[in-house]
């Protein structure tokens, strides 16, 4: 009998603990999502379930759950389905590279950031799948419009990405967040401003968030590529979206604001606190600004960020081989 | 030159986005302005400017008594025809009036016939059609109209909407008739009224 190698079970253990982090997160950052939104508009939020709220996610999640699963008539059934389904599981993926702390990272790779970019990617199959299978104009508009948003905000992402990884000479993110130091003046943020601005902006495209939320553009497309989505098919989506603003939040503080290292002591808390003011400077945006129209989306990425992220990569590059 | 100039508008505006997270972070940290519903109510001071359903307001000396004249401006008004008047008649005479007329007008004296009184008969408003645009209260030519401060007002059943004005005006006269006897509650009442005067 064979041993049961070491790697396989770390992985296994890593993999559990990500998607009952991801679960728990998704709790935690609806119930954020909500209270901030009712803050900014100067009403309390959830208030009625729990105390200030805080079952209400649970009790959505129950509602969630129990809701009839329903194939719209003339779906393509396994594609309808499938696109969920694809839409979530890839995202716990992600998690795999990301150095929560000092040890805590589910496998250490040299390509981490290569495999981070890459599975996201996943992500626009799932929703094209699901504008497709829902046999709902809607649903073909929102996934049309999701590739169109994703290709185009994937370049300078992966730009602004790339000037880091020649600045540390590294695409282990490990590596990337040894090089940086703990105190703030210290950050790859600091050094490369403009590439952390690009990358942020980028990542709200990326993950469809207000103000770039137009693949689901509620108001426009009644949902978009969720139009026809119920119970938990919707949940997942939803789940799947929020997965994701903790992956690239994850990235961000890993490259370019130290990672786990911090003023006074390191570790996952700092880690964790980073990722956070992150997601809720996302979530104050999406209250803050309308969502941008179809050819201004594309005007930001194509006019600007695009240009920006080539000369700030190539100034990058200037830089590191002269020094 | 103006392409650069465009350019630079543009990175200029991008403080407008500064601005709007400004807005937003203040309005986050302030107090919030609406209420716990079944365990706060409204308070008097937060119902400034409330648009309830229409009340009649009445003679400063007989406040059973509106100031509507029934000029029918406000049904004329009314882009929702939610407001029916109904004038008053003149009063009827008696066999024995009507003869007396008669033979003075014979005689060739003058006659002054009973003419109608100036005031509604009828003043019914349906609050389920109304759409509140105030028409109405700006049209009156007496202001005999005004908003209530009715806001928790409900009903499963859509024939509590079609109030009767005048017997409502009624209600209220004879409510704040009881209410002099303690006079905290008298100074409350008129002040709601000069508040909705104005």
């Amino acid at each position: 009998m064979s041993q049961i190698p070491v790697e396989l079970v770390k992985l296994v253990i890593a993999l559990v603990a990500i998607a009952a982090f991801v679960g728990l997160n998704g709790l935690v950052l609806v119930y954020l999502e909500r209270k901030i939104a009712g803050h900014v508009q100067r009403r309390p939020g959830p208030f009625e379930v729990g105390p200030h709220g805080l079952l209400q996610p649970l009790a959505d999640a129950v509602k969630l759950i129990g809701k009839q699963l329903f194939t719209p008539k003339g779906a393509d059934k396994i594609l309808f389905w499938m696109a969920p389904v694809l839409s979530f599981f890839p995202v716990l993926l992600l998690f795999l590279p990301i150095p929560f702390g000092p040890v805590a990272t589910g496998m250490e790779m040299n390509l981490g950031l290569l495999l981070i970019l890459a599975f996201s990617g996943l992500n626009v199959l799932a929703l094209c799948l699901a504008g497709w299978g829902s046999n709902n104009k809607w649903g073909i508009l929102g996934a049309a419009r999701a590739v169109a948003q994703s290709v185009a905000y994937e370049i300078p992402l992966l730009l602004s990405v790339l000037a880091i990884a020649f600045q540390t000479g590294s695409l282990n993110l490990s590596v990337v967040v040894q090089g940086q130091g703990g105190w703030p003046w210290q950050w790859n943020a600091m050094v490369q401003p403009l590439a952390f601005i690009i990358y942020f902006i980028s990542a709200l495209g990326e993950t469809n968030r207000a103000p770039f939320d137009l693949p689901e553009a509620e108001s426009e497309l009644t949902a978009g590529f969720h139009t026809e989505y119920s119970g938990m098919g919707f949940g997942l989506f939803f789940l799947a979206e929020y997965a994701n603003m903790i992956v690239v939040c994850s990235v961000a503080a890993a490259l370019f604001l130290g990672g786990w290292q911090g003023p006074f002591f390191d570790g996952s808390l700092w880690f964790l606190l980073k990722v956070y003011v992150l997601l809720v400077v996302m979530i104050w945006l999406r209250w803050t600004y309308p969502r941008v129209r179809f050819d201004q989306l594309l005007n930001i990425n194509w006019k600007w960020l695009m240009p920006l992220a080539l000369a700030n990569l190539f100034i990058t590059a200037f830089v590191t081989k002269l020094f | 030159m103006s392409a650069i100039k465009k350019i630079w508008e543009d990175v200029a505006s991008l403080w407008s986005l500064i601005v709007g997270l400004k807005v937003t972070g203040k309005n986050f940290a302030d107090k919030q302005i609406t209420l716990h519903y079944p365990r706060e109510t409204v308070s008097e001071a937060q119902l400034e400017g409330f648009r309830g359903p229409l009340e009649l307001i009445g003679k400063p000396k007989n406040p059973a008594k509106p100031k509507c004249i029934s000029c029918m401006m406000c049904v004329t008004a009314c882009p929702s025809k939610c407001i029916t008047v109904v004038k008053a008649k003149a009063p009827k005479l008696t066999e024995e009036e009507l003869q007396a007329m008669k033979e003075a007008e014979e005689r060739g004296e003058k006659v002054n016939k009973p003419k109608a009184p100036k005031e509604p008969a009828k003043f019914l408003y349906d609050y389920s059609l109304c759409s509140l645009c105030g028409s109405c209260v700006e049209n009156c030519p007496v202001s005999s109209l005004k908003y209530s401060s009715h806001v928790y007002f409900t009903s499963t059943n859509r024939k509590d909407f079609k109030m009767d004005l005048l017997e409502r005006l009624d209600r209220q006269a004879a409510q704040a008739e009881s209410f002099v006897e303690s006079p905290e509650a008298a100074v409350e009442t008129s002040e709601n009224s000069t508040r909705k005067d104005s």
